[in-house]
């Protein structure tokens, strides 16, 4: 059995372009936040001088990351900028010398077992690069690894127009199975399958060659369906076990990492140089040309459209990752982030979607969520604001992967619908306990 | 480059079909039949269709403005009531009465529970009905079909009430059913054109073959058991057109596959009770109306079940 999902237009333009290296921009917009958890603490102030690498935000509790300079320069000023998340957060912005001088205490991490492993991926400041930002070693750092049967790569890529992914499988395979040898090393990984949809066939043959050549690592080809690269949905087709409710992949012995993010972590135990710049897809119909770019983190969208060789119109919506996920940024002068896999610049037209009309009763939308909710039923209770049928309905499962609204003929917000009843599901949950207490 | 940027929730993409898009679908689909409505029963036939298509949209048109909601005759669904109406209708009803049946199949079955999406019994069955019920004797003056080469306007049996009343010399041929070359209503005797209708429904995914191949195949199954003349009673009466277009229906059947399998199943069942031992020689409409009723129930029953795994929903 497979989880529904929907066929959508895949439109991997850049799939077949190796990445080009950006040229350093003027400054730097460095945010304290790009990770799920607290935000880091700001550790330079305005004047200090900074190398590539430098540590400029400490973690600030346990889930949480550093943040390194991208640059060599000196920092200017500390601004604000509204976060992915909606938040306000500070930035550290930096004024680039063009040196490109490396923080000189930089050390290749000593790994000897899992302990030093899971400190090396924390200095690292590697977060899950799939998109979702949650701090890596957090995710690795397992108690009791007897529990793993299986570590699942993530190389699904679903969503439309991103390739980075792609790219890093096809350019660089060494890393990945460095890093998979990392896992089988010191996590017992005794399984790790690599989960890719099958509209990537380059980086399935990179993929295949390699684990002709490694024990216990098998690729598996998936069906283009999106949400494939969800990660219950990827973990349920990769070792058909469903992640419970309100569980975490461990609970079915899984462990998903994204394939980008293993291979940093390997290049990363080679080199010793933080995550400080990302390879990012540039496309949308604004942009002129789009390719595979690597900028540096904190460049802001507007040098980085610039850079990539201008815009064909006015970019009227632009998107942080794909564009059934990604979200919408308030201002071109947001930065790259670590966890920005795409930059999705669209015209006009692309960027309207067609009027909400009113709901037919079609099905469709039940009929095409992985895990089979009814956001049908869920807007309904939303409007009457029946939290306890929010709860029965399970609504806090919806991972917001826009099945829903992308088929529905009337295009309703569904996914709107679902986050705004979401947040009520967690009011009223927050306030049952204090009842109770 | 500080230009103004639209922000949203995602998903920022959707898919090519919407509603508009789905009922010129069904549009489509009943066109083959209304050729044949007008190759079998002449010209008046395009008269009928025209006048409740007319009817409907504008009753959908004026009862909104009259209500201050916002304006859904662009969606079409209002042209696709008046075609089905139509099709439910003999070809010599007098305009008028059509026009009434368009005004209770739009503004009483459909507006007054909210319009598009919200009503819950078929529009199109239910104004059938009340017309039966109101104008019974326009709405059994059935003619034959031109094409006979009969004289006009000669009023004839159905082949149900033919084969009600046990008329053997009045039973049209296999042949004459399935081309429709016999009395009924206007778009429903032609099976060729409509079974051409429901495939292209079927193939541009508007309907899925749930509801029709178990209201047909219960339909089948029980002819068979009762002895009866199994494609004889599939190819004649409302059948194809109820079980392909109006049990069908998005707003008044089940959304789910098993729902629409109970469904098809109910509406067969009544089907066949009303055509073997009740006292209308034909029971598609009725059937439909009466599972539209269900309806609610079987959606509750067989609503799907989030894929909690394991855990407590």
């Amino acid at each position: 059995m497979r989880l529904h999902g929907i066929r959508i237009p895949h439109k991997k333009n850049t799939a077949g372009m190796k990445p080009v290296r950006l040229p350093l921009p003027e400054t730097v917009t460095i945010p304290m936040l790009m990770h799920i958890g607290k935000h880091a603490r700001a550790v330079v102030k305005p004047g200090d001088s900074v190398k590539v690498g430098q540590i400029i935000g400490a973690a600030d509790g346990y889930i949480s990351s550093d943040i390194h300079s991208s640059v060599s320069g000196t920092v200017e000023k500390m601004v604000e900028l509204t976060a992915f998340n909606g938040n306000k957060v500070s930035c550290v912005q930096i004024r680039c010398d063009g040196k490109q001088e490396k923080d000189p205490t930089l050390r290749v991490p000593e790994v000897t077992d899992f302990d030093s492993f899971i400190t090396a991926v924390k200095t690292s400041g590697v977060v899950g690069l799939g998109g979702a930002g949650f701090p890596s070693f957090v995710k690795l750092g397992v108690n009791d690894l007897s529990k793993i049967d299986a570590i699942i790569l993530n190389g699904a890529e679903c969503e439309p127009y991103i390739t980075s992914d792609t790219r890093t499988m096809i350019d660089k395979a060494d890393y990945v199975f460095k890093g998979i040898r990392t896992l089988q090393k010191y996590m017992h990984a005794k399984r790790v399958i690599i989960g890719i949809e099958n509209n990537k066939r380059e980086a399935i043959a990179s993929m295949k060659s390699y684990a002709d050549k490694t024990e216990g690592v098998e690729v598996k080809v998936l069906p283009s369906i999106y949400p494939q690269g969800g990660e219950k949905v990827l973990i349920y087709h990769t070792i058909h076990k469903l992640v419970p409710k309100g569980g975490l992949p461990l609970d079915v012995g899984a462990v998903v990492i994204n394939v980008t993010t293993l291979a940093f972590i390997a290049e990363y135990m080679e080199t010793g140089i933080p995550l400080i710049e990302k390879c990012i897809t540039v496309d949308g119909s604004a942009v002129k040309e789009p390719k595979n770019v690597i900028a540096p983190i904190g460049m802001t969208i507007s040098e980085l459209l610039k850079a990539v060789g201008g815009v064909k119109e006015e970019p009227a919506k632009v998107i942080y990752g794909g564009p059934m996920m990604g979200i919408a940024m308030q201002s071109l002068e947001e930065p790259v982030l670590k966890i920005t896999n795409a930059v999705i610049a669209m015209g006009k037209k692309e960027a309207t979607l067609p009027k909400i009309t009113p709901c037919i009763a079609c099905g469709g939308c039940s009929a095409h969520c992985p895990f089979r909710l009814d956001p049908r039923a869920i807007a309904k209770a939303y409007d009457r604001k029946d939290a306890e049928e929010l709860e029965k309905l399970c609504v806090d499962m919806c991972m917001e992967c826009g099945c829903c609204s992308y088929i529905c003929p009337a295009n309703r917000p569904l996914v709107h619908t679902n986050k705004l009843a979401k947040a009520l599901l967690r009011t009223y949950r927050a306030e049952k306990e204090k009842e109770t207490k | 480059m500080m230009s103004k940027l639209m922000v949203a929730v995602s998903p920022h993409f959707t898919g090519k079909r919407t509603t508009q898009k789905i009922m010129l679908d069904v549009i489509i689909a009943l066109l083959p039949a209304a050729v044949a409505s007008v190759i079998l029963f002449g010209w008046r036939s395009l008269l009928v269709i025209g006048v409740c298509v007319a009817a409907s949209v504008a009753s959908e048109f004026l009862f909104e403005k009259l209500c201050k909601r916002s304006n859904t005759v662009y969606d079409l669904s209002a042209v696709v009531t008046g075609l089905l109406l139509a099709f439910n209708l003999p070809v010599s009803i007098p305009l008028w009465q059509a026009v009434f049946g368009s005004v209770v199949a739009v503004i009483v079955v459909k507006q007054l529970f909210g319009g598009i999406g919200q009503n819950f019994a078929n529009p199109a069955i239910t104004a059938r009905i009340v017309m039966m019920t109101a104008f019974s004797s326009t709405m059994t003056n059935w003619v034959v079909p031109s094409t006979l080469k009969m004289p006009d306007a000669i009023t004839s049996a159905t082949p149900l009430v033919a084969a009600a009343k046990g008329t053997t010399s009045m039973m049209p041929s296999y042949l004459d059913l399935f081309l429709g070359r016999h009395a009924g209503c206007l778009g429903e005797t032609c099976a060729l054109a409509l079974l051409l209708g429901g495939v292209y429904l079927l193939i541009r995914r508007v309907i899925s073959w749930h509801t029709p191949v178990a209201f047909l195949g219960t339909v089948a199954l029980m002819s068979l058991v009762c002895g009866k003349d199994v494609l004889y009673q599939l190819l004649s009466g409302g059948l194809l057109l109820g079980a392909l277009f109006m049990a069908t229906d998005y707003a008044t059947t089940p959304p789910t596959k098993t729902g629409k399998l109970i469904f098809g199943v109910g509406c067969g069942l009544i089907t066949i009770l009303i055509r073997f031992w009740g006292n209308l020689p034909e029971g598609v409409s009725f059937s439909i109306l009466l599972m539209n009723i269900f309806t609610p129930y079987i959606a509750k029953l067989t609503r799907t079940r989030p894929m909690t795994g394991g855990a407590k929903g």
